[in-house]
């Protein structure tokens, strides 16, 4: 079985995140880029199925800047086998109708079985793109499972809504997308790290997969969060209690 | 030569997320009740701690002595226990790489480098520590069989091991009249001391081993009759890069906590950080720990070439290391105030795990002894 899991370089949620208020993205260089958590659990789902079955094929597929090979090479060293690194100066600053076609198009002939992703990214938080990859490649799409099986002919899952947990399944090719709820990534062990180099890392420019990445939307302006004010203060004076049960009850919080 | 290749940073990155994740959330709760945490060691082993100088073929992660050297200092910030024992066993499985033959290796190693069986480094009697050439434990052959009996003494994760890898006499000529062997837990006749009270280290048991009556095949003898010695004290060698390299992140993690209470603690109306008799320890500290550091990747260097002066710049590193270590530790005990002597701001733990490096591994006594012999030999 050939498994694709698309990862995302993101900034360090333990770290403070800035927007760039002249050209309204991400800065960079304000904090450290790490794998995006969710994402790293779908290449834990990943792995866990090639710690059962050898031959399965573990490919991690990601857009994003030249650093972005930092996290593909944390990948392999974890244990993936080949990385998939789009890479193109056009496409900073893409939107998701760009971002989800071009990497359609890069997904498109890896012949995988299965493509796992997060079901949102700690940053941008859309929680569109593995649903609009689906639909470029038409594929059926299990989104925000909080538990999978990966047998050898399908993928089947479950998923929590509002109203009860279903049961959802797909034969191959399909798309899943995990949740937080998935297992923690594993370490990468010392022979993964000083391997991680001579394993594959294929990188594919815009105009490589036939899409020039047109990027029809732009940011107008960024403002910053306004800073925090003080809250209300209760004094004890015998009913602070029903008055915190008030307070937590006007806004719908119990 | 000072700058870390792109493999070395993120081997040191896995480290750090590890040991933060898995090992100092506890190490305060290990040290309070005197828990050896066998089952993180074998985490520690799946990712190639157990054998990091072992050669690959071995089953080993067969990196340098300075990829063992930042790790045992990552390690270390954590919880300088656990990364002193990880370093003692890492000692016996290169010992028996370095020395053992294919059975050896292949009967021993798988389980030492995944950790999942455990290495404990028996040179030490009671009657016999810095002079080491003087060990009384007796091994005598009969017929296929060795017969050991002795005590030794002070043996980190005695009674937790799988092997113990002792120094025996087989004659009664000095330093070349001792031989090293692999003793198996489970041996009849091997028994173990109570668990001793110490003043750190108190994440790893440390208690005697008694040998009464053991046989062990004659294909448990670690290289010749009479090699024994050597074959310590290259193991040693090693074992003090590693346990000075347990030193600096000690000593590095008293600093960064010292240097974050000094900007938030406040007195006559500012921080403490802006006393410059503070500043100046901190100065004192930082450079210190940067020195004994450089000397430990000098003397990494020399051991994983083999070169001429590797003994003299192992046992100078070691001394210098753990002296350094220690002295920030404590350095920074004081800066923390009374806060310093609580446990829980965690610098009196560092203080107490610290101090047995200057002791262990040869004293910083016998380093002396090294280089300053070597030094008028010259």
């Amino acid at each position: 079985m050939k498994i694709v899991v698309l990862i995302k370089q993101v900034p360090d949620t333990a770290e403070e995140r800035i927007l760039d208020p002249a050209t309204g993205r991400l800065d960079r260089e304000a904090s450290d880029a790490v794998i995006d958590e969710i994402t790293e659990r779908a290449l834990e789902l990943a792995l866990s199925v090639k710690d059962g079955d050898k031959s399965t094929e573990v490919v991690v597929a990601t857009m994003g800047p030249k650093e972005a090979l930092k996290s593909i090479r944390k990948a392999l060293s974890m244990g993936a086998d080949s990385g998939i690194h789009v890479l193109d100066d056009g496409l900073a600053g893409a939107d998701l109708v760009v971002t989800a076609s071009v990497l359609a198009a890069a997904l498109r002939d890896t012949g995988a079985d299965l493509f796992i992703a997060g079901n949102e990214s700690t940053d941008g938080r859309a929680g569109m793109l593995p649903a609009m990859i689906a639909e470029h490649l038409g594929l059926p799409l299990l989104g925000s499972l909080v538990a999978a099986d990966i047998s050898a002919q399908s993928v089947s899952g479950q998923r929590a809504t509002e109203a009860g947990t279903q049961d959802v399944s797909a034969a191959y090719p399909a798309i899943v997308t995990v949740t937080e709820r998935f297992a923690e990534a594993r370490f990468p062990n010392f022979k993964g790290i000083l391997g991680a180099k001579r394993k594959p890392v294929s990188t594919l420019s815009a105009a490589e997969l036939g899409d020039t990445g047109q990027i029809s939307s732009s940011v107008l302006e960024v403002s910053q969060r306004p800073p925090r004010t003080a809250g209300a203060k209760i004094t004890d004076d015998g009913n602070a209690a029903a008055q915190l049960v008030d307070f937590l009850a006007s806004r719908r919080l119990i | 030569m000072f700058d870390l290749t792109e493999d070395q940073v993120s081997i040191v990155e896995m480290v750090a997320d590890f040991a933060t994740e898995n090992i100092a959330p506890h190490a305060a709760a290990w040290d309070r009740d005197h828990h050896f945490p066998v089952d993180v060691l074998a985490q520690a082993g799946e990712l190639g701690m157990g054998g990091i100088y072992v050669r690959e073929e071995s089953g080993g992660s067969g990196m340098s002595r300075l990829d063992a050297a930042l790790i045992f200092e990552e390690l270390s910030k954590a919880d300088p226990t656990i990364a002193a024992y990880i370093s003692i066993h890492n000692m016996v499985a290169w010992m028996i790489d370095k020395f053992g033959n294919d059975e050896q290796h292949a009967a021993w190693l798988p389980g030492l480098c995944s950790m999942e069986s455990l290495g404990s480094y028996c040179l030490t009697e009671p009657g016999a520590g810095s002079d080491a050439a003087a060990l009384s434990t007796r091994a005598v052959l009969d017929g296929e069989h060795y017969v050991l009996n002795g005590t030794k003494q002070f043996i980190s994760g005695a009674g937790s091991s799988g092997v113990y890898l002792v120094m025996a006499r087989t004659a009664d000529t000095g330093s070349a009249g001792i031989t090293a062997f692999i003793v198996p837990d489970g041996t009849e006749g091997l028994s173990f001391g109570a668990l001793e009270a110490k003043m750190g280290w108190n994440a790893q048991p440390t208690r005697q081993v008694v040998m009464e009556d053991v046989r062990i095949p004659v294909g448990n003898r670690l290289g010749e009759e009479g090699t024994g010695f050597g074959i310590a004290m290259k193991g040693l060698n090693g074992g003090r890069v590693n346990i000075g390299a347990c030193s600096i992140g000690g000593g590095q993690a008293a600093l960064d906590k010292s240097i974050a209470y000094l900007k938030e603690r406040e007195a006559f109306g500012k921080p403490l950080i802006s006393q410059q008799a503070l500043l100046f320890a901190i100065a004192d500290m930082e450079i210190e720990l940067e020195t004994a550091r450089t000397m430990i990747w000098r003397a990494a260097d020399a051991l994983e070439r083999g070169t001429k002066d590797t003994v003299r710049l192992c046992a100078m590193a070691k001394r210098v290391a753990t002296d350094a270590g220690f002295n920030a530790a404590n350095t920074a005990l004081q800066l923390h105030g009374g806060y310093g002597y609580l446990s829980e701001y965690g610098i009196e733990k560092i203080v107490r795990d610290l101090r047995v490096h200057q002791i262990l591994e040869g004293s910083n006594e016998i380093m002396r002894l090294i280089v300053g012999r070597l030094a008028v030999e010259r």
